[in-house]
């Protein structure tokens, strides 16, 4: 894996932006084009217009995709009604997440799968051996698509002055084939920020088309080029797990607090169907550690991998950190054991190289917008 | 962006002032340092009247993405820490080389091997 990075159709266009650039799971992202934290803000308050065009499309045809995907995956996307999306998981036969996933179905026959860019290859790899055994053909989608989304409150008034799609009818978790800006486009209202907001999955001959028409549209309502960063701290602050970080294969989904996306009620066998009944089980009976939130008291920033403490002994660890634009404070996402998970935890701290900052034990998420 | 040409400056990308008539000398990080950063969220400043060395850590800027050491350009005593980047860290990016000064040092000692403008615009590329 020392190949040099992939570029995404939009990576002339991001340089005369002036974004910086970095390198995420392989490929040149930008990270952001001015403030992060600008950014963010526009994201919550108006509008943000990002490139996605890493994360991964697979596809799956023919008339038992549906039950391959039951199989090779957690959920129960037989029962998806065609136009809707589903959140779900792939784990291995232990139990442990290989990665999170939405899941669209465009048809009768037809579903594309997304992964996220770090575990594409592994997911097209164990949904093409799963799926052997079924009629249906597992297709690499990955070149196929540019995806680009626009979040914020503003975007739906912002994509409406581009396309005579249904917005109106479109739901959260739908998506309908359209036209946007001329360009046809898989329009889905899905993301990953904690706003009402839209991701299009378009031919990446036409991405850099779309883009500038979204950037057109979206200038009086103060929309503006987001990166990578803010997308990060958008999610933790509505509480949204990341592959690497809080979801691993070495964490089921019930460790997770992400239970409710395993579907045992689904006809037939699934892939790690066993251990996760155990894991289930072990989660109601005795659960080893939570996945909580933590705000801080002080302005020191946890990152991924501090120690959480009480008393000096530690008792979880942080899998997502950042300064929180919205709270105006740092916040972390953390494994905590059990006694000491419930919010309003006394003594709580994160060990900052060295000093333990007091930090308050929170629900999650910490951003949930008004609807 | 531009360096000024007043300055002297590390490969740690920090800046440092002339001296006034004191022997006391300004010190702040980069505009390319500030870029690289981000956002600076939080600065933990040097306290006035701490002895600092050339080359060693003496205070951490944080920013959305990282925490980054602070290194002393020179030795010598700390004689005020700049309380506006503390209440406000973000002039750290909107003016590094102003109101986003980090600490005044009186020098006692300063290493051979500081950078002139034009040094440290080559090696910061």
């Amino acid at each position: 894996m020392t190949n040099a990075p992939r570029h995404t159709a939009l990576d002339a266009l991001h340089r005369a932006l002036g974004a910086m650039m970095t390198d995420f799971a392989g490929w040149d992202m930008p990270l952001r084009y001015g403030s992060e934290r600008d950014e963010h803000v526009a994201v919550r308050t108006r509008a943000g217009l990002f490139d996605l065009s890493h994360m991964g499309e697979i596809t799956l045809t023919g008339p038992q995709a549906g039950q391959a995907l039951d199989y090779a995956l957690v959920g129960n996307l037989s029962a998806l009604a065609v136009g809707r999306a589903r959140y779900t998981m792939i784990c291995d036969a232990e139990g442990g997440i290989l990665d999170d996933l939405i899941v669209y179905r465009l048809a009768e026959q037809e579903y594309m799968v997304v992964a996220n860019a770090s575990n594409a290859q592994v997911v097209l790899d164990a949904l093409t051996e799963r799926a052997a055994g079924f009629e249906t053909a597992v297709r690499d989608d990955r070149d196929a698509y540019a995806l680009i989304a626009v979040q914020g409150p503003a975007s739906p008034g912002i994509l409406k002055s581009v396309t005579d799609a249904d917005l109106d009818g479109l739901k959260y978790y739908a998506g309908l084939p359209g036209t946007v800006a001329g360009v046809p486009a898989l329009i889905a209202r899905t993301g990953y920020t904690g706003e009402d907001g839209f991701e299009l999955f378009v031919a990446p001959g036409d991405a850099e088309k779309l883009w500038q028409a979204l950037t057109e549209a979206g200038a009086d309502a103060g929309l503006v080029p987001c990166g990578l960063s803010c997308r990060d701290t958008l999610r933790l602050e509505a509480g949204m797990p990341l592959y690497g970080h809080e979801l691993t294969t070495a964490t089921t989904p019930f460790d997770a607090g992400l239970g409710r996306v395993v579907k045992f009620d689904k006809e037939g066998d699934f892939v790690g169907r066993a251990a996760l009944e155990a894991a289930a089980e072990r989660a109601a009976s005795a659960p080893p550690r939570k996945l909580v939130g933590l705000v801080a008291q002080g302005r020191r920033v946890p990152r991924a991998g501090f120690a959480v403490t009480v008393g000096g002994e530690v008792v979880g660890e942080v899998t997502s950190g950042a300064p929180s634009p919205t709270l105006g404070k740092p916040i972390a996402i953390a494994y905590v054991d059990a006694a000491h998970a419930a919010p309003g935890t006394e003594g709580v701290a994160v060990d900052i190289r060295g000093a333990h900052e007091p930090y308050e034990v929170v629900a999650l998420p910490f951003y949930k917008r008004t609807r | 962006m531009s360096n000024p040409q007043q300055l002297r400056y590390t490969k740690e990308h920090e800046w440092l002032s002339a001296t006034d008539e004191n022997g006391v000398a300004t010190v702040g990080i980069t505009e390319f340092a500030a870029n690289s950063l981000g956002d600076v969220v939080f600065a933990q400043l040097p306290e006035t009247g701490a002895t600092v060395t050339a080359g060693e850590t003496c205070g951490e800027l944080e920013s959305t993405k990282s925490v980054s050491d602070l290194y002393a350009p020179v030795t010598g005593e700390v004689v005020e820490a700049n309380q506006d980047v503390v209440d406000d860290p973000s002039l750290v990016n909107s003016a590094p080389f102003e109101g986003g000064w980090l600490f005044k040092v009186k020098i006692t000692d300063e290493p051979a091997d500081l950078l002139t403008a034009d040094e440290y615009t080559a090696f910061a590329g």
